[in-house]
C-alpha cells in the first residue's frame, strides 16, 4: 500500500460569508491547487465533503459543479456525507484513493453554507440525523451535549468552570488564526454568565453556525517532492474510521465515545505509535464537553481526568499537549463539511512548521473529526517529512 | 423471556402507538435475551428479534437531564429532556434499557396535551437518580414544522413524570 502525502492545503475565512457553497468550494479548491502547483485537469479524483447543501440552499450535485468550476474534468468525483464528520470521511476517501493506486493525484474540498438559515432551522437540519424516537422528542445536538455534560460533571466530580476554560483556551488560540470566525478572547466570567442553551451548558460552550471551506491535495509519498520541491510535506501515517450507535441513549457509557476509541486504535496501530507520541491535536469541540470526552477516549488522559488537564494548562498552546491551536470549532467556526478538512489543514501546518504565531513543536499531530454525537468518527495522524 | 410481554417474532415497525386501542411504549426483545428501545432488526450482539416489550407500565430512573432553551421548529420551548433507565426486573441481565424523553408538564392529565397546547407549560423538576414513569402524549412535536417529512414517522409518544 502506498504511503500518502499531503502536498497542498488551503482554507477560506470561516464566518458569515456572502458566497454560496459552490463559490466557497471553488475558493478553497483553487487555492489548494495553487499551493500544490497543479491545475484542475491534473487531478485524477476530486472529492467534496458536504453534509447538507441540498437542505441548506437547494444546491445538489456539488462535486460535478466544482469539477467544472476548476476545469478538473474528467476527474472522478464524489460527495462524501457523514454529517459533521464529512470532512474526516473525505480525508479517509482521499487517502484510500491514493493508497490503493486508483489515483495519483486527489483533491478533497470540504464546505458548507449555513448562516443564511436561522439558528432554529440550522439546528433542525443537523438534528435530522437523529433516530425518529429522538427527533420527535425535539432533541438537538446541543441538548445531547447538555445531557452528557451534566452526567460527566456528576460522575467525575468536575467543576462547571472547567468546561468554561475550554472555551477560554480555544478563543485565545483563535485570535492568532486569520481564518477563524471569532478572533477575540473571552474571559471565564463571560462564558459562565452567558445565556443557558442546554443546561448546564451556556452559549459560549457551543460553536457558532458558520460558512466556509477547506481543501487538501494528496499524492503518493514517492512523488511528493514533485509537488513540494523543498521536501516539506506531511504524510498520513495513520488513519481510522469507526461508528458508534445511532441512538445515543443505547451506549453503555454515555460519557464514552466508542467511535473515537475504535478509530484512534486503528490509526495508532497503523502509525505504529501511541497517544503519548502525539505532539499536537485538533479535536471536535463542537461543544466544550466534547474536548474532555475525546481527549480521554483518544488515550491522552485517563477517563474522567480530561478536565484536570485543561485546569492545569496541559492543553494550552504552550502546554505539554496543545489541543486546538487553530481555535477549534469553538472559535474558528464549524461549517459542517469543511471542519474535518480544516482540522487536518491545521495539523498539516503544524507538522510542516508553517503555522505562524500558532506554531508549536510538533513532528506528529492528530485530528479527530466527529459526526452526530459521536456516531461516526475519523481519526487522522500526520507526520512531517522533515 | 422472564416477565416480559411478547408477541410476534417479526415485530412492528411502530415505535409508539401500537396496533391496539392502548398506545404502547415499544421495545424489542431478541433471542439472546436483550431488550432495546427503540427496536432494531437485530440485537446489539446480532441476535434475531423474537418479540416486543411494552415499557409503558415500568418505572425508571433519570440517568441525566437537560433543559434546552433553543429548540427547533415545532418543539416546545423550553424543552426538558431526560435519559431514563428502566427497571427491568431481577431476571433481566442484558444491557441497560433506556429511553430519551421529554419531561411531562404539571397538570398534564396523564396523557393529553400535544406540542401546541403544551407550549410554555411548566415542566416537572427532575434530577439524576429520580424515579419517573412514562406518560402518553398524542403529539410530542408539531408534524411538518421541522425538516422531516411528516408522514415518515409517528409524532406521539411518551414523556416522563416523577413518581409520587
Amino acid at each position: 500500500m502506498e504511503r500518502v502525502a499531503i502536498v497542498g492545503a488551503s482554507m477560506t475565512r470561516f464566518g458569515q460569508r456572502d458566497a454560496w457553497v459552490r463559490e466557497l468550494l471553488a475558493e478553497a479548491g483553487a487555492a489548494a491547487l495553487d499551493d500544490a502547483g497543479v491545475d484542475g485537469d491534473d487531478l485524477d479524483h476530486l472529492y467534496v465533503s458536504n453534509m447538507a447543501s441540498g437542505e441548506f440552499e437547494g444546491q445538489t450535485g456539488v462535486p460535478n459543479a466544482l469539477a467544472h468550476d476548476l476545469a478538473a474534468q474528467p476527474a472522478y468525483t464524489a460527495r462524501i456525507d457523514q454529517t459533521s464528520s464529512s470532512g474526516g470521511a473525505g480525508v479517509y476517501a482521499a487517502w484510500q484513493s491514493v493508497a490503493s493506486g486508483a489515483s495519483d493525484l486527489t483533491m478533497l474540498v470540504g464546505g458548507e453554507k449555513m448562516t443564511h438559515r436561522t439558528t432554529s432551522e440550522a439546528t433542525d437540519v443537523i438534528a435530522s440525523l437523529t433516530h425518529p424516537v429522538e427527533y420527535k422528542q425535539g432533541v438537538t445536538l446541543p441538548s445531547f451535549a447538555g445531557l452528557t455534560a451534566r452526567l460527566y460533571l456528576d460522575e467525575y466530580d468536575a467543576p462547571r468552570e472547567s468546561l468554561g476554560k475550554v472555551a477560554v483556551k480555544n478563543h485565545e488560540n483563535g485570535v492568532d488564526n486569520p481564518h477563524a470566525q471569532f478572533r477575540k478572547e473571552v474571559d471565564l466570567d463571560t462564558v459562565l454568565d452567558s445565556p443557558i442553551v442546554a443546561d448546564p451548558l451556556r452559549l459560549y460552550d457551543f460553536c457558532p453556525i458558520t460558512d466556509g471551506s477547506a481543501a487538501l491535495v494528496f499524492c503518493p509519498e514517492s512523488v511528493a517532492e514533485e509537488y513540494a520541491p523543498d521536501g516539506n510535506y506531511a504524510v498520513i501515517s495513520g488513519i481510522g474510521g469507526a461508528t458508534d450507535t445511532h441512538v445515543v441513549h443505547e451506549r453503555a457509557d454515555p460519557t464514552t465515545m466508542g467511535g473515537v476509541v475504535d478509530s484512534s486504535d486503528i490509526a495508532y496501530e497503523m502509525a505504529g505509535i501511541g497517544p503519548d507520541d502525539v505532539d499536537v491535536a485538533e479535536l471536535h469541540d463542537m461543544f466544550t464537553i466534547l474536548e474532555f470526552l475525546q481527549s480521554e477516549d483518544l488515550g491522552f488522559f485517563e477517563k474522567g481526568e480530561g478536565w484536570k488537564a485543561v485546569e492545569e494548562g496541559v492543553t494550552d498552546r504552550d502546554g505539554d499537549l496543545p489541543i486546538n491551536t487553530s481555535g477549534g470549532l469553538k472559535s474558528k467556526g464549524h461549517p459542517l463539511g469543511a471542519s474535518g478538512v480544516a482540522q487536518v489543514y491545521e495539523i498539516f501546518k503544524q507538522v510542516t512548521g508553517d503555522a505562524g504565531p500558532r506554531q508549536v513543536e510538533a513532528d506528529t499531530g492528530l485530528a479527530c473529526n466527529v459526526g452526530g454525537f459521536g456516531n461516526c468518527v475519523t481519526t487522522t495522524i500526520l507526520e512531517g517529512s522533515q | 423471556m422472564s416477565d416480559h410481554e411478547s408477541d410476534d417474532a417479526t415485530g412492528s415497525d411502530e415505535q409508539e402507538g401500537g396496533n391496539g386501542d392502548e398506545p404502547t411504549f415499544e421495545a424489542a426483545e431478541y433471542a439472546d435475551g436483550t431488550v432495546t428501545h427503540p427496536p432494531h432488526t437485530v440485537s446489539p450482539n446480532g441476535a434475531e428479534r423474537v418479540g416486543t416489550v411494552d415499557l409503558r407500565e415500568r418505572e425508571g430512573r433519570v440517568v441525566t437531564w437537560t433543559t434546552s432553551t433553543a429548540t427547533p421548529p415545532g418543539v416546545r420551548e423550553p424543552n426538558t429532556l431526560a435519559i431514563v433507565e428502566f427497571e427491568m426486573g431481577d431476571d433481566y441481565d442484558g444491557p441497560p434499557v433506556r429511553a430519551l424523553g421529554q419531561i411531562a408538564e404539571r397538570g398534564e392529565p396523564g396523557g393529553s396535551g400535544g406540542a401546541a397546547d403544551a407550549d410554555g407549560g411548566e415542566q416537572f423538576d427532575v434530577d439524576i437518580g429520580d424515579r419517573v414513569e412514562p406518560v402518553y402524549a398524542d403529539e410530542l412535536r408539531e408534524p411538518g414544522a421541522g425538516i422531516r417529512e411528516p408522514e415518515s414517522q409517528d409524532w406521539d409518544g411518551f414523556r416522563f413524570r416523577p413518581v409520587k
